[in-house]
């Protein structure tokens, strides 16, 4: 004999001054099973909660309702209250009687208060079939997968590593640091980011926790939250670096010459080379594209020359897996190329270059020895342009988006080009400032008040050289003038785009992007970290571009998202999610196809469909999709469903 | 199977641009391609038709689209203003449903969009015309340093003309190199020559045009090759500094056709020094 | 605010642009070349329009010098043409029979229609004669450009004739001209 205790919330007027709370508890108390009714003013107070708390005690009630607001409000609060008195959770229900009952019925309270407890009526008759439940526990590896070697997936490592958890991060390219690495000094505080970034890779060099991958992809993801399976494929690079004393012979005699992408095309390199030229600490390695060996099949002139035969041109790809229960994102950016932007002479003028060549030639150990020059004839400009939104917020015909930094590198990269060059002149070309964050708009002013840079608001239509000299045809909207600028030297605010291969590592991993290939959050506000997938998290600019002081935010907030799933030593799932009947299922596979979360799996022996309750998620779709009714969802059954209606058909036919 | 077309002279066919024309008609015969007036036509509208009324423009153009269709072969247009006013007839045809209805009543035509409005300069630098070109050059034009200008009409809007790139076009500068001459590349392919405030402001056509030549003459050229007749006459008539030729006529210089001698006559700025000193 | 939204959507219509997306950036101007004859630059006759200031753009010299070379258009971030806004803007003014603010222009395209309403052909010669007279704006340069065509048989006198320019008066009639 059931014994279920019915609670009607008041919501102060919002559920009260539609429906007649009084006749309310007199219409759940006529209803077979309800051996308790009350109303109170806000059940889901302190006071309220106790209400519920001691009617279970005192009534030994096993089973209930509450009447009141949406289950989203408070089902977790009332049900977390049953379970503190002993209470299995899994027997409260929420009739919601306010967002479908009250609000939609004000003005009507005979009818409000008779659905109110039609409805109550019904979910009484549910909670009377419900079973109790367990939440499932699941397996948790704990160790991390970080997917980008750049300062995001470097500082969430990091994080993870202190608070002792086995981290293993996967860069694409020879060495880690990412688009930072490229960087002079940040704004606002023009701070040195080489030595800051020097620090950070030394304490993931020093750190035994923290394994780096290099010149590493993410070949397959297999598993689900708390169990995942990376397999990690490693491009050989062709130089043994445990031997290899960095004497830099090979680099001397590579004949090899083809653009260095890290120096932004400002300089060259062979096809074994320092990924970053400027840092001797780096060790060589070879790059097979590019390599003559490999193409023409005959080149060892490094190898000869090599004193300490590191060089091994018959090296191999490498496979590794990695089991882990969380993976990070951190796969950042792309520069927009200014190829696309062919109207300022974008790759074709070697004076108009972008922002990130322009932090190249700041670096003392880049390609210019931090003098800023023309690449034409390596003089210092007298006159530099910078064009801010460069392929950004352009919908017709590049990116919509606005790529967020680059009104302060912009302005930080003038700032420093007329600390170089005092006497020289800065332009930003600009449609708005975007100075919004500590100590920012006081940085750009200070940059316009001190260094006296010369802001002019406008795009730029059309750059072309003219006898060596740069010609800029723009406008200024704020005095309505056209105007024609000589400058020496152009630098474009490229636009921060998806990196290349976002698509097919997406789907690898199984997150989900955005229209500019960007991976998207679950919830911009709430769960701005956490991607489609659970136990997958997303830092920087591979979610959407930003800034470092963002990037880093971040990345530290995934790292703290997976120590609090780590803070167990399981997951726990909610067991309200799907269930097969087996004697009924023919394992025809439709609910494995439907899916959307890869929780049906096949049983190959039995020949029937199971459910993976770690990742099942409750949506219901194979329980739609089944062709035979062999699937139901835990504690909301057809049968239940039915009962209801059955109660509702009857009561009408009634009158 | 040879390759014939409809062909639109243009207004400009018999006065400013008459050897122009000449020459395309001399270049199509020696690259063995028909050409057939089209029975009748009338005026694109040129720029005028449009600053007063854009159905007036349309229903102009569609005259002569009503026409080419009912000869069936797509329509060669020699000049870059018409092909453009034309174009946009077509699209406007094709893609605006209130103005087709009002055209083909007023026309008593259906359109079919099925003859293609086709640029002289786009024909002419077909990919696959290039090895026939080349072999039909009977005097390169080497030493010949020229900027190629190809003016507003041919290259914009890009969706509705659709020829070349219309920030940095190639297709007469490849052409051009095919003939043997030295292509610069020069910073006003697609300027603004005025267009037909020649006639109303001839002063601002004067300064626009003196613009052009002073880029062309800084990068070196002998000469500006252009496609559109209206450019021509304004680059032409408002300065004394550098010829402009034709590119067709170009093209009968290299393949030593055409009454070539005659057609420089006809220009303001003489080039027949150019190809004396080849 | 009402005469404001409405003239925005007639412009709209009429030249079949979205201008109500433009959002200042200056491009279409920065890129003119005929921004030095104009009383408004481009991004503030977009800008006017989006205002409503109608009699102030229907007076203004700027519509009438811009000669459609469609740089702006290829370059906005919007996909706006403006030359197809300035188009609409034109024939308004003359529609709605307001004194544009480049008479010349005006009568420049005048002229032309009017001749081919005439031949179906244009006939440069009576063309620029009757415009030329009508406009007062005979120059110097004018006449030696004149003499310099005729000497090399650039303006021919006798004008070539559409064979059905009943139908093309009819054109012309159709659309109120």
């Amino acid at each position: 004999m059931k014994r279920i205790g019915v609670f009607v919330c008041w919501c102060g007027s919002n559920i009260a001054g539609s429906v007649d709370v009084d006749q309310a508890v007199a219409g759940a108390l006529k209803l077979a099973g309800v051996v308790h009714a009350e109303h109170y003013v806000y059940m889901c107070s302190d006071p309220g909660q106790q209400k519920v708390k001691d009617a279970i005690e005192e009534k030994k009630l096993d089973g209930v309702v509450m009447a009141c607001c949406s289950p989203r409000m408070h089902e977790n609060t009332f049900r977390k209250a049953a379970g503190s008195v002993g209470l299995n959770p899994y027997l409260l229900e929420i009739a919601n009687i306010r967002e479908q009952c009250s609000w939609v019925h004000q003005d009507n309270k005979p009818v409000a208060t008779a659905k109110a407890i039609d409805i109550i009526s019904g979910t009484v008759d549910k909670v009377t079939q419900n079973l109790p439940l367990d939440t499932i526990s699941i397996d948790l590896t704990k160790r991390v997968c970080v997917v980008g070697g750049g300062i995001a997936g470097m500082m969430a490592a990091l994080d993870l590593a202190c608070a002792g958890y086995e981290v293993a991060i996967v860069e694409r390219e020879p060495a880690v640091g990412g688009h930072t690495a490229q960087i002079s000094k940040s704004f606002p505080y023009f701070q040195e980011l080489p030595v800051l970034l020097e620090k950070k890779i030394a304490e993931i060099e020093a750190n035994p926790r923290i394994k780096v991958y290099l010149n590493s992809e993410v070949e397959e993801l297999e598993g689900f939250v708390g169990n995942f399976k990376v397999t990690i494929r490693t491009k050989p690079d062709f130089v043994d670096h445990s031997v290899c004393s960095n004497c830099g012979k090979c680099l001397d005699v590579c004949p090899v010459s083809v653009p260095d992408a890290f120096n932004r095309n400002l300089t060259t390199r062979g096809a074994v080379y320092r990924y970053n030229q400027g840092d001797r600490r780096q060790l060589p390695v070879i790059e097979q594209g590019d390599c003559l060996h490999f193409s023409d099949n005959g080149c060892t002139l490094c190898e000869d020359a090599c004193p300490e035969n590191a060089v091994d041109l018959g090296a191999i790809r490498s496979t590794r897996q990695e089991s882990v229960g969380a993976i990070v994102m951190a796969t950042g950016y792309d520069i927009y190329s200014p190829a696309n932007l062919p109207e300022y002479g974008g790759g074709r003028i070697p004076d108009v270059i972008d922002g990130m060549a322009f932090e190249r030639m700041l670096d003392p150990k880049g390609p210019t020895g931090g003098k800023i020059i023309r690449p034409s004839n390596g003089e210092t400009p007298k006159r530099v342009l910078f064009i801010q939104c460069a392929g950004s917020r352009d919908p017709e015909r590049h990116k919509a988006y606005c790529s967020r930094a680059c009104c302060m590198y912009t302005a930080k990269q003038a700032r420093l080009y007329k600390q170089q060059a005092p006497d020289g002149i800065a332009y930003v070309s600009y449609m708005d400032i975007r100075s919004d964050s500590r100590d920012f708009e006081e940085f750009v002013q200070a940059g316009m008040e001190e260094e006296h840079l010369v802001y002019i608001r406008g795009r730029v239509a059309k750059v072309f050289s003219d006898c060596g000299i740069l010609k800029a045809f723009t406008t200024d909207t704020l005095s309505g003038r056209q105007i024609e600028l000589d400058a020496d030297l152009v630098v474009l605010a490229m636009a921060m785009e998806a990196k290349s291969g976002i698509h097919e590592l997406a789907k690898k991993m199984n997150v989900t992007i955005d229209g500019d290939g960007f991976l998207t959050e679950t919830h911009i506000k709430l769960y701005p970290v956490e991607s489609s997938t659970k136990g997958v998290f997303l830092a920087g600019c591979g979610q959407s571009p930003k800034d470092i002081t963002d990037t880093v935010s971040q990345a530290l907030a995934t790292a703290g998202k997976i120590q609090t799933m780590f803070s167990n030593d399981t997951l726990i799932a909610d067991p309200l999610i799907a269930e097969v009947h087996e004697d009924i299922c023919s394992g025809c596979g439709v609910c494995i196809e439907i899916c959307p979360y890869g929780a049906r799996v096949m049983d190959d022996y039995k020949l029937i469909s199971t459910v993976n309750q770690a990742v099942c998620q409750g949506c219901g779709a194979c329980i739609a999709a089944c062709p035979n009714k062999a699937c139901d969802l835990i504690n909301s059954t057809a049968t239940q469903f039915i009962r209801v209606i059955d109660d509702f058909a009857r009561k009408a036919e009634a009158g | 199977m040879r390759e014939t077309y409809s062909y639109y002279p243009g207004c400009t066919s018999h006065s400013t641009a008459a050897e122009y024309i000449e020459a395309c008609g001399e270049v199509l015969a020696a690259l063995d391609i028909d050409i057939q007036e089209l029975p009748d036509w009338c005026c694109c509208g040129a720029a005028s038709a449009h600053n007063l009324s854009k159905s007036l423009a349309i229903g102009l153009s569609a005259f002569n689209i009503a026409e080419a269709q009912r000869e069936k072969a797509d329509l060669l247009i020699p000049c870059a203003g018409c092909y453009n006013n034309l174009c946009r007839a077509d699209y406007a045809l094709r893609n605006d449903g209130r103005q087709r209805e009002r055209l083909e009543e007023a026309l008593g035509f259906s359109y079919s969009g099925e003859v293609r409005m086709v640029s002289i300069v786009d024909l002419l630098s077909r990919e696959d015309l290039r090895p026939v070109i080349r072999k039909r050059v009977e005097k390169p034009l080497s030493g010949l340093k020229v900027v190629c200008y190809y003016g507003c009409m041919l290259v914009r809007p890009a969706e509705i003309t659709g020829v070349d790139d219309p920030e940095n076009p190639m297709r007469m500068d490849r052409l051009m190199a095919d003939l043997g001459a030295e292509v610069i590349d020069w910073p006003c392919k697609v300027d603004c020559c005025g267009g037909d405030l020649g006639m109303s402001h001839g002063k601002k056509t004067k300064e626009l045009v003196g613009a052009i030549v002073d880029y062309a003459i800084a990068a070196g050229a002998d000469c500006l090759v252009t496609s559109c007749a209206l450019c021509q006459v304004n680059v032409d008539s408002r300065q004394n500094r550098i010829p402009i030729v034709f590119f067709t006529e170009m093209m009968a210089e290299a393949f030593q056709i055409g009454s070539r001698k005659r057609w420089w006559k006809k220009h303001i700025n003489d080039p027949s020094r150019l190809f004396q000193e080849l | 605010m009402d005469r404001a939204d409405n003239f925005l959507k007639m412009v709209t219509e009429a030249s079949g642009q979205p201008v109500n997306l433009c959002f200042q950036c200056g491009k279409c101007s920065a890129g003119c070349p005929m921004i030095a004859e104009f009383d408004y630059p481009p991004n503030m006759v977009m800008r006017m329009v989006q205002l409503g200031q109608r009699d102030r753009l229907l007076a203004s010299k700027a519509i009438w010098m811009c000669v459609s070379c469609e740089t702006c258009g290829t370059r906005c971030p919007n996909g706006i043409k403006i030359a197809a806004v300035m188009d609409a803007l034109r024939a308004e003014c003359v529609a709605e029979g307001v004194k544009p603010g480049d008479r010349v222009t005006v009568d420049l395209h005048t002229a032309f229609t009017s001749n081919i309403k005439i031949f179906g052909k244009l006939h440069e010669a009576t063309m620029l004669m009757l415009y030329k007279l009508k406009s007062k704006t005979i120059s110097i340069d004018d006449l030696e450009l004149g003499v310099k065509l005729l000497l090399r048989g650039k303006l021919p006198l006798l004008p070539g004739r559409s064979k059905n320019i009943k139908k093309v008066r009819e054109l012309f009639k159709e659309t109120g001209r």
